[in-house]
């Protein structure tokens, strides 16, 4: 595990200092639907982050929600753990509906 | 060397399917993509410049209100691409230095001047018409985040494209001298336009390396065949010509041959030489000097506030 999603050396950017933080914006198309993330950005604080945001990512009504984080708070799964840590999931075929035989003409079920 | 370390990397390419910024890669392919993307970023920013120059002089409200949104749309298509080379470890503080430097380069079709308003419509037309034939391949890049970020941005260049064609059709359609300005405005940006797919595929040495990556998905001069038969209909119906007299259809090849490129004028812009490097690259320093007190004062708000809590989420 390590922090700040995608962005290698995020953790080490010194707020104020020559660039402003990294924020990563999750939209949420329209009502009805999950917030998913578009993109990043930078910004002083999380109000500028959100008003860049929603020039940045909402110019032809993208969304009706904007969620803004900042890059250095997101814990990531890391890609090098990637075959242990989900290994769980793998050998639980009985997990989908797909293992299970029903005789021919049994409906909704 | 790289066999063991990166053959997840050599297998996920082969598949055709995406890298993600924290996977293992080769350091030529993370040093390529920064150079592209970079170069990318800075060519989006620098060509607001020739566009902004008619903000103000648009010959009426509604062309000025289509300007300023291609002109702040080609702003958002340079930090969408600034965002993706930070995913993979460059900072967009450093880019940018780089950039007023002049260590990092831009697209040379910025540096010829706009002369009258129907350059307006010559580059929505040519320049953002060859920037999409080159664009829309970089959609099915192998790198995950460059691939997005062009997705979003092909998506908003057909309206820059179409605000331009639709420019010139008026100004072709008009008077005379409308006419002449269309067609003097097409004459002077149509060999600039050839002159964005790159050098001639003998003559790029990266090309062979980025395709095997899968970071270009045609070379140069496939991309430059294919703008060349789009455009010229298009110019037919636009009531124009191309200033090109080698330009004709080739029943065989099932192409446009068209004349010979001027390669030497493509180097001497790429070097520095051509009519606008000094101006754009001084008004690009100009503006990020000027904009540093409101970069500093917002910094200095948010320390100051940093104790309030923002809003939750929902
Ligand atoms: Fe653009
Ligand atoms: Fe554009």
């Amino acid at each position: 595990m390590s922090g700040a999603a995608d962005v290698p050396g995020g953790a080490d950017r010194v707020p104020g200092g020559t660039d402003w933080p990294l924020w990563e914006v999750f939209v949420r198309p329209r009502r009805g639907l999950a917030h998913t993330h578009a993109g990043s950005l930078h910004a002083p604080d999380a109000e500028l982050a959100l008003r860049n945001a929603r020039d940045l990512y909402t110019r032809r009504g993208e969304g009706v929600s904007i969620w803004v984080v900042p890059a250095t708070e997101i814990l990531a799964s890391s890609p090098e753990e990637r075959d242990p840590f989900f290994a769980p999931a793998a050998d639980k075929p009985y997990r989908h509906p797909t293992f299970y035989e029903v005789p021919e003409g049994v409906r909704s079920l | 060397m790289h066999e063991g370390v990166y053959r997840e990397f050599e297998e996920t390419i082969a598949a055709g399917e995406r890298i993600e910024p924290r996977d293992a890669m080769p350091p030529e392919y993370r040093a390529t993509l920064i150079r592209q993307i970079a170069q990318h970023a800075h060519s989006e920013i620098i060509g607001m410049q020739p566009e902004a120059n008619w903000i103000t002089r648009a010959p009426s409200l509604r062309r000025k209100a289509i300007l300023i949104a291609k002109v702040q749309d080609e702003a958002g298509h340079g930090l969408y691409l600034y965002g993706a080379a930070e995913t993979l470890g460059a900072r967009r503080d450093e880019l940018l230095d780089r950039l007023h430097a002049g260590r990092q380069k831009y697209s040379s079709i910025f540096n010829y001047p706009t002369l009258t308003w129907a350059d307006v419509g010559a580059i929505g037309w040519l320049v953002d018409g060859a920037a999409i034939v080159n664009q829309v391949p970089l959609c099915r890049c192998s790198y995950g985040p460059y691939a997005r970020a062009m997705t979003r941005i092909c998506k908003e260049e057909s309206f820059h494209q179409r605000q331009g064609y639709e420019l010139l059709l008026a100004l072709s359609h008009g008077t005379e001298e409308q006419h002449e300005m269309a067609q003097d405005a097409v004459n002077r940006w149509w060999w600039p336009s050839l002159m964005m797919f790159g050098p001639p595929d003998g003559e790029s040495p990266r090309t062979e390396r980025s395709m095997a990556w899968k970071i270009k998905r045609h070379t140069n001069d496939e991309l430059r065949q294919r703008f060349v038969d789009i455009v010229v209909p298009q110019a037919a119906s636009l009531g124009l010509t191309l200033p090109d007299p080698l330009l004709r259809w080739n029943e065989e090849r099932g192409h446009h041959d068209f004349g010979p490129i001027d390669w030497a004028e493509f180097h001497a812009v790429l070097r520095g030489e051509g009519p606008c490097n000094a101006q754009r690259l001084g008004q690009r320093r100009r503006a990020h000097e000027e904009g540093a007190w409101v970069r500093e004062a917002a910094a200095a708000y948010a320390a100051r506030h940093a104790a309030r809590p923002a809003g939750r989420a929902a």
